[in-house]
């Protein structure tokens, strides 16, 4: 086991939902930064590349590529959104 | 005064909860949904936010608006679920002294919001669906 993967809950809202096939998937990565996570993500779900943009927020705020992350993180994938 | 609601919008009583005695302008911006896109006819809107954040952003950009204008009092409120032609998706009331400010501030926010939070909108038209926004 390589101690250095971690396990993060993502959460996926609007197109991100359709693409991850559900409200929530937990992914693991040898890596703990924001833009790491973007990175596995989309190559586990390549229609992902296909979006306008893909930001990720931590504990309800956008999270630039280097913020790190732990594992108890409210993490979630916002697609562009579409509101109003 | 921020909400989401899954039940329709009461835009009395949104332009109520913004109206201030010292303020003497209320704007107040009602978003619909149209019945037509691309030239067909649309059949529902499905919106969905991250609700937490959505009402954490639209905080943000109401504190940015009170940065820039004399803001008495805001209500804002924004649909989730299904809704159809002609209902209400948002609505943003604020009031300030003067009518000039109260014109700004609302469309700040307005424009703000469309940018910034999350909530997202799927279009079902007579022959397809498709998330707005999201492919390039």
């Amino acid at each position: 086991m390589n101690t250095n993967m971690k396990k993060y809950t993502v959460l996926a809202f609007g197109i991100a939902k359709d693409i991850l096939g559900g409200r929530q998937c937990e992914i693991e990565l040898p890596g703990n930064t924001v833009s790491a996570l973007r990175t596995a993500l989309v190559g586990q779900y390549p229609a992902l590349a296909g979006l306008r943009s893909l930001l990720i927020a931590v504990n309800s705020e956008y999270a630039e590529d280097g913020v790190l992350l732990e594992e108890r993180d409210e993490i979630a994938l916002i697609p562009p959104v579409s509101g109003g | 005064m921020i909400t989401l609601s899954e039940t329709p919008l009461d835009v009395q009583q949104i332009i109520q909860a913004a109206t201030r005695l010292q303020a003497g302008a209320i704007n107040a911006f009602i978003g619909t949904v149209r019945d037509n896109a691309k030239g067909k006819q649309v059949l529902r809107l499905e919106y969905e936010a991250y609700e937490s954040m959505a009402v954490a952003e639209i905080q943000k950009i109401v504190d940015a608006a009170a940065a820039k204008w004399p803001l008495q009092a805001y209500a804002i409120s924004h649909r989730v679920g299904v809704l159809e032609p002609g209902d209400v998706a948002v609505v943003v009331a604020v009031s300030t002294p003067h009518r000039a400010d109260s014109f700004a501030a609302c469309q700040y926010i307005i424009d703000t919001l469309k940018e910034t939070v999350p909530i997202w909108k799927k279009e079902v038209l007579e022959d397809g669906e498709e998330w707005i926004s999201a492919h390039p």
